[in-house]
């Protein structure tokens, strides 16, 4: 039962995502223009002594943006979990047979679908633009992965907030977050070139190794390291996202 | 077995508001009960606590036979709940509404599409169901969601404040199929602010002041108990209102008044007491702009039980049909 509900809301979440534009339109058109900016302004910083081999600097933006994208993507779940709580949706969720996981866990599973078709977006706005995949098909699975977890557990911790703030303004106030995480990783420049504290900080920042293991597929052959470091990071933000989903949601309905 | 049975029930929330203040209830099998108390008595929070969406922090509640506290789960199987204001996606179609809540319901897959159909049907809405409920009226969304509500047959239906703020004819549409729902045996919980409506649709009536149950039974029984009908008088201004409230005094108990040139008396003999109460003020001076003799209501009990009339009691709009406008997708 808890998977039947489950995939029913997760079907309406996807559903409702598509029929509000203005929600879905930011997590592309934002990254999309960061990337078109870094990517023109900043290319010449694959001249620096010790930046990676990279076919161009679009191939190597490709992670940010995706990374980007997917916190956004977040946001755009805990806003929608709280704006269900403010009109009365969520009640007549909670007041249904349905075991209550299965509440938060639809609009997480939706997140994952949205998430794979964010990362296709942008594997395919790089192709067009002249990127590179250089491990191939594979590596577009790895891509595929480690960005459906990734965004799996932003979408998690998405409504773990909305649970928790149980405001769309609240959540939505976390947007600039999003920035100052991605800007504290390695997602827009190599960590080895970070200078001191912010290679300490971007060691310590999960997104810097689920960005990492997103580039690499893209710009070299499959350094496993690499990629299962990013895997990881990505897995543990899904588990840690999805469990405090879950511990939110009890607190939510032992406070009611 | 009764179908709900509330004892002691309360909610206090956090900062010491009392919202349910000790109430006891029980509503048969079959029976419409109507919960009757103006906005703030606790009308609400008592629903919410009997569909489990809110924790009581003392007394009991079976609802189908199951406690609300300790088997939500099984109470939630054998419960319909149409909450205050429906709250429905506006971004989804009606027929998808009703297929996403026949699922969570547990509704076997196969059976969902027809289930769905069927109570659309039902609720006239067959027309609209392929549109967005955000294009529906109010009326209308009132209609699905009491449709939703009623997806897998449920013993016991809560409605909570279902008519607030509908127009006439949705109104009656809506009473149609309460009254529908209690000839095929449906037990129906039913809050409103309304005192028409409950009179029309209740079998039962308790009504409910700042979280009390301060009278219940049926309609007919409570007017009886308040027995007396009573004169509405309304001053020309200017009028010397003391004066007539000495005067009035004479024939009945003074009522809560509503409004500055208004006074309200209890007469016991009814009719023949109109007379001499006009006389009277005649030969005080004072001019009648309009009278009117009222026969006990509701309204009347709770003016006997609480000292004053009930919120919306003299503006609570009467029933009468009228085209329901439906915007257009």
């Amino acid at each position: 039962m808890v998977l039947r509900a489950a995939l029913a809301l997760a079907r309406r979440s996807l559903v409702t995502t598509l029929r509000r534009p203005q929600f879905l339109a930011p997590l592309l058109i934002f990254p999309s223009l960061f990337l078109a900016i870094n990517t023109g302004g900043l290319h010449r910083s694959t001249d620096l002594p010790g930046f990676p081999q990279v076919h161009g600097f679009l191939d190597f933006q490709l992670s940010a943006a995706m990374c980007q994208s997917l916190m956004l993507g977040g946001v755009g779940a805990g806003i929608a979990t709280a704006l269900e709580i403010e009109g009365g949706f969520f009640d007549r969720l909670v007041a249904s047979p349905i075991p209550r996981v299965s509440i938060p866990l639809g609009r997480i599973m939706a997140g994952s679908v949205i998430a794979a078709f964010q990362v296709v977006y942008f594997l395919a706005l790089g192709l067009i633009f002249g990127a590179h995949i250089a491990a191939g098909v594979p590596g577009v699975l790895l891509v595929l992965l480690i960005g459906i977890a990734t965004g799996t557990g932003f979408a998690a911790l998405g409504v773990m907030l909305a649970l928790r703030a149980r405001s769309a303004s609240t959540v939505q106030g976390i947007f600039p977050l999003v920035f100052v995480v991605l800007f504290i990783s390695s997602a827009f420049f190599p960590r080895k070139l970070l200078s001191h504290p912010a290679d300490w900080v971007a060691a310590y920042n999960p997104l810097s190794y689920v960005a990492d293991g997103i580039r690499d597929p893209i710009i070299s052959s499959i350094t496993a390291s690499t990629v299962l470091e990013g895997l990881a990071a990505a897995l543990g933000i899904a588990a840690a996202g999805v469990a405090l989903s879950v511990v939110a949601l009890r607190g939510r309905l032992r406070d009611a | 077995m009764p179908a709900i049975e509330v004892q002691a029930l309360e909610r206090e929330f956090k900062g010491g508001l009392r919202a349910v203040d000790g109430i006891d209830l029980e509503v048969a099998a079959g029976e419409v009960y109507g919960f009757l108390g103006p906005n703030g008595a606790g009308k609400t929070t008592t629903v919410r606590m009997l569909v489990t969406l809110l924790r009581p922090t003392g007394g009991r509640a079976l609802v189908a036979g199951h406690d609300v506290a300790t088997e939500p789960h099984l109470v939630r199987k054998r419960i319909g709940v149409a909450l205050q204001e429906a709250a429905l996606d506006m971004l989804m179609t009606g027929r998808e509404l009703m297929e996403l809540q026949a699922t969570l319901h547990g509704i076997p897959p196969a059976d969902v599409a027809d289930r769905a159909a069927a109570l659309i049907e039902r609720v006239g809405l067959s027309q609209a169901a392929e549109r967005r409920v955000g294009t529906y009226s109010g009326g209308m969304r009132r209609r699905l969601d009491l449709a939703m509500a009623l997806i897998h047959a449920p013993e016991v239906l809560f409605l909570d404040e279902p008519t607030t703020g509908l127009d006439p004819t949705s109104r009656i549409t809506l009473w149609e199929e309460v009254r529908r729902l209690r000839d095929e045996g449906t037990t129906v919980f039913l809050t409103t602010q309304y005192l028409e409506e409950a009179d029309q649709l209740a079998d039962r009536v308790g009504i409910i002041s700042a979280g009390r149950i301060v009278a219940e039974g049926t309609p007919a029984a409570l007017k009886s108990e308040v027995g007396r009908p009573h004169l509405d008088l309304t001053f020309t201004e200017g009028a010397d209102l003391e004066l007539a409230r000495e005067v009035m005094a004479r024939f009945g108990d003074h009522r809560p008044a509503s409004e500055g040139c208004h006074l309200s008396i209890a007469i016991a003999g009814g009719a023949t007491e109109i007379a001499p109460v006009v006389r009277a003020l005649d030969e005080a001076g004072l001019l009648v702009a309009s009278l009117e003799l009222v026969q006990p209501t509701l309204d009347d009990v709770f003016v006997e039980k609480t000292g004053r009339h009930l919120e919306g009691a003299d503006n609570a709009p009467a029933p009468a049909p009228q085209p329901e406008a439906e915007p257009v997708a």
